[in-house]
């Protein structure tokens, strides 16, 4: 699945990825291959990825929004 | 015709003027690329932002609800005029307070007149200009030394709080638009309430899980719009100041090149004639001595 995840002042992070792990308002969830369309708000926490190769990356941020649509996943945080 | 040493200084003049616009010319170009860098910066995540809440609002009819978009009728407005701190820039700090008095005067007459017309300027040249029109102003100057969106968010923050607790009941933004650097499109804009905008044909009719819920997404995102939408007109005037001031620098060094062209022409003139007359002086000395 391809990710992007996008601030006000950059682009932080696109490319294909095997796992996100994103700090949900109702709990932390994961996201994986074909998962069904979701928007969702995000409070402040970590972001894992795994990518591709099984490499593992973190990101802070403070609030955000993830939309999960048909493999394709936008991340909007505020800051990272 | 002046004499030959009063037209050596003025040439030196225009040289130093000339040296000092090129000069900012150059500065110019270099902010104005940073500037531009931003704008292309921030165009993914207000367009996926507007595309998230696009989505959103087709599985959503009760935009009604939304605290930003009541509409008061006109009680109080507020203009927010975005222009510059700094001079030296053509008429683009003049064309905006021109256009923010403009729309004070002729779409809120009676709001000015009953002292319900308030001014956020953001940049010194506007905040001048109204306050010498006694306009109550308030203003936003420093924002330009670091522009980044945490500075310009609680600015955002602060005129949204302003509308939802009906202290103003219309916000105008007032900004020029960043087309290109020779070109600046002088922009007024509703900011507040927002203005629904006509459903396009959707085409995309995914049924979304949303986490919490809908009501609580909207919420969210509907004002993080906003602030981006605030945010992205600072940066384009920014950026349009700094071509403003491109081009109008570019033209100070072009006349400086002409003028300091003619002034060569009628220093070297001035120059031929004095050592016409010197020889004629010689010349006639000598033939007197002769004869």
């Amino acid at each position: 699945m391809y990710l992007e995840i996008v601030t006000p002042d950059s682009k932080i992070y696109t490319g294909e990825v095997k796992l996100v792990q994103v700090p949900g308002t109702d709990g932390s969830f994961e996201v994986l291959k074909n998962h069904a369309p979701i928007i969702s708000t995000l409070n402040a926490g970590k972001v894992k990825i795994v990518e591709e190769d099984d490499s593992e990356k973190f990101f802070d941020i403070s609030k955000g929004v993830i939309e999960v649509n048909r493999n394709g996943i936008i991340l909007l945080a505020e800051k990272v | 015709m002046a004499n030959l040493k009063e037209i050596r200084t003025r040439m030196a003049s225009v040289k130093t003027t000339r040296q000092v616009t090129s000069a900012m010319k150059m500065v110019s170009a270099a902010k104005l690329r940073k500037a531009q860098e931003a704008i292309i910066r921030i165009r993914p995540y207000a367009g996926k932002l507007h595309d998230i809440l696009s989505n959103l609002s087709e599985s959503l009819s009760s935009m009604e609800d939304n605290p930003y978009a009541i509409d008061r009728g006109y009680n109080r407005v507020l203009l927010v005029v975005i222009n510059s701190n700094r001079g030296l820039c053509g008429g683009f700090n003049a064309n905006v307070n021109k256009k923010a008095l403009q729309l004070a005067h002729h779409e809120f007459g009676e709001q000015l007149k009953g002292g319900d017309l308030d001014v956020l300027a953001i940049g010194k040249s506007a905040f001048d200009f109204f306050t010498r029109r006694d306009f109550s102003v308030k203003n936003e100057n420093d924002l330009y030394d670091n522009l980044d969106f945490d500075h310009v968010s609680p600015i955002a923050k602060s005129v949204m709080k302003a509308f939802t607790d009906g202290m103003y009941d219309k916000v105008y933004l007032v900004y020029n638009q960043f087309k290109n650097a020779a070109t600046q499109i002088l922009t007024s804009e509703q900011f507040l309430p927002i203005v629904q905008e006509e459903n396009e044909e959707s085409n995309s009719n995914i049924d979304y899980l949303f986490e919490p819920s809908k009501e609580e997404i909207v919420k969210e995102l509907i004002p993080k719009s906003l602030k981006i939408q605030f945010y992205r007109a600072i940066l384009d005037s920014n950026a349009a100041e700094h071509g403003a001031r491109m081009t109008a620098m570019h033209k100070a060094t072009d006349n400086a090149t002409d003028l300091l062209k003619e002034l060569k022409l009628h220093y070297n003139k001035a120059r031929q004639t004095s050592i016409t007359g010197e020889i004629l002086e010689i010349v006639s000395g000598a033939e007197a001595l002769n004869g």
